[in-house]
């Protein structure tokens, strides 16, 4: 196939998640609202509990509102992901993955096209808290709003794949309370968005441990470093080869032979 | 039944399912279904709800494909040659599947561009199609605003804008009152005489079926007849289809017993 093509259907797939954005102003101001809500209430509240020490890749004592941001940052993609994961297949929006999927291109390519697509709309959501947070006073150096993008694509990946993944194998996640319930709270408070790993390992080593498995901790540090200029080698490469392992799964998930669809989509 | 358009040439069919089957957690959904429809041909697939109709079309589509024997598109394999296949069948599914907050040019130009035509392209397309359908006025209109007949007639000119060999229709009046069902059924015929494009319709109603149909009698995933009505109430010496309908879908049933 010619490349124009493969071009057109993937400017048609964002053009449409980004104008569907724009269409739902609630869930764009609630995107923005839970972040800030953490930000301002949460954030403030705990900073007398819990300074942050020096630690990597801060050279100086920070506050915890400037420790949790790109926690925060995270949690937004997270919740992105999950939610246009699951919206996808889900509810009436099962009519708009078939309109997807009978698209004469690849599959593969047609989800990559849409994790892609719903990065884009959580990196929207992330550059706009992040407007608000400088305003704030939180203000990471120039560059580094300029080196998280990368970090915020694999970050979308990853938790879009997951979700996806979850999507196509698992009946009971139909709703969103169950998967905030087992797979974003458990994710975002198991991991380096709240408190630093060598705190956690101090309450629990057991708590400590699990974070460090944790994915979303890797993203959370890859985000943190890149948003102050440095380069963490160790998340990145974990958050990227998670992110791969996750849309292969998730991509095999959709197989026509396999997967969700071979098991649902008997309606008469 | 299907024996002489089988071989009436693999050109002139533009479906082409041989010998189908799927089982769907254990219960046959479909059972040896063999059905070929040719450019241009309307055929109305008729079946009470889970009869397997939907399991027929999302095998054709390809949303699912663990099954038994063969799916040609024109010439193309469905499995082998999804590329090709794909390109050529449009379909209209069961539930509404057009973004109610988008426009319904904005629509069609979704679905141009999932089937990598350029924005002119779409566009030209999409209104050409929605000319065709006398919705060219509310291009602009966002589809929560269409009734529920102009939804459906906008979801047609999408499923024809990438000029497809063969529309598949899913229960596509579902909700629809008599006035706009009527019309439906009446605009998808025209499709076969002016675009030459093959229809699969399928429903559970048969006052859908319009005099010279051919009728395919899906029950319990196996096809029970597939000839024009008058053939099949003369076959079977009753008066109208309803009571041809109840004498296979009967005699199914005692044999099934």
């Amino acid at each position: 196939m010619r490349l124009m093509p493969w071009v057109h259907c993937l400017r048609g797939v964002v053009g449409r998640e980004l104008l569907r954005f724009l269409h739902q102003r609630s869930r764009f101001l609630a995107a923005l609202v839970r972040p800030l809500v953490w930000l301002f209430v949460f954030a403030a509240g705990f900073r007398m509990a819990l300074g942050v020490a020096m630690t990597e890749p801060y050279q100086t004592y920070i506050l915890y509102e400037v420790y949790i941001v790109p926690g925060l940052v995270g949690m937004i993609q997270l919740f992105n992901g999950m939610q246009s994961s699951l919206s996808m297949v889900y509810d009436r929006e099962m009519g708009s993955m078939r309109v997807l999927l009978v698209s004469p291109f690849p599959r593969w390519y047609l989800l990559v096209c849409k994790l892609l697509a719903s990065t884009l709309v959580s990196v929207v959501q992330v550059y706009v808290f992040l407007a608000i947070a400088w305003v704030y006073g939180i203000q990471a150096p120039a560059m580094g709003y300029l080196y998280l993008l990368p970090a915020l694509l694999v970050t979308g990946f990853m938790v879009g794949a997951l979700g996806l993944l979850l999507s196509s194998f698992i009946r009971q996640l139909e709703n969103f309370a169950g998967v905030m319930n087992f797979v974003i709270f458990p994710m975002f408070f198991l991991s380096s968005a709240l408190y630093p790993l060598w705190r956690i390992r101090e309450g629990s080593y057991l708590v400590y441990q699990i974070a460090a498995l944790n994915p979303f901790t890797h993203a959370v540090e890859m985000i943190r470093f890149a948003m102050y200029e440095r380069f963490n080698a160790d998340a990145v490469l974990i958050s990227v080869a998670v992110a791969a392992v996750l849309l292969v799964l998730a991509i095999v998930g959709y197989n026509p032979s396999r997967g969700m669809m071979a098991r649902k989509g008997n309606a008469g | 039944m299907s024996e002489a358009s089988h071989t009436a040439g693999a050109e002139a069919l533009a479906l082409d399912i041989i010998e189908l089957s799927f089982t769907y957690t254990g219960r046959p959904a479909l059972d040896d279904v063999s059905l070929a429809i040719k450019a241009g041909e309307f055929v109305v697939l008729l079946g009470p709800n889970g009869a397997g109709k939907t399991t027929l079309f999302s095998l054709i589509t390809r949303l699912h494909d663990r099954r038994r024997g063969e799916i040609r598109i024109g010439s193309f394999d469905v499995r082998r040659q999804a590329v090709q296949a794909h390109a050529r069948i449009g379909a209209v599914f069961q539930q509404p599947t057009l973004d109610l907050d988008l426009s319904v040019m904005q629509n069609l130009a979704y679905h141009g561009a999932l089937h990598g035509m350029s924005p002119r392209e779409s566009k030209a397309r999409a209104l050409a199609q929605l000319e065709r359908v006398g919705l060219a006025d509310q291009r602009r209109t966002r589809v929560r605003r269409l009734s529920g007949g102009q939804r459906r007639r906008v979801e047609i000119a999408r499923g024809l804008m990438h000029e497809p060999r063969l529309l598949l229709l899913d229960e596509p009046t579902v909700g629809l009152d008599i006035a706009s069902r009527r019309d439906l059924v009446t605009h998808a015929h025209r499709l076969c005489v002016e675009a030459g494009v093959a229809v699969l319709w399928a429903t559970h109603l048969i006052d859908e079926v319009r005099p010279g149909d051919r009728v395919a009698v899906l029950h319990h995933g196996r096809l029970l007849a597939d000839e024009q009505s008058e053939t099949l109430t003369a076959r079977l010496g009753v008066e109208t289809l309803g009571e041809a309908f109840d004498r296979l879908v009967g005699d199914e049933e005692t044999a099934c017993d």
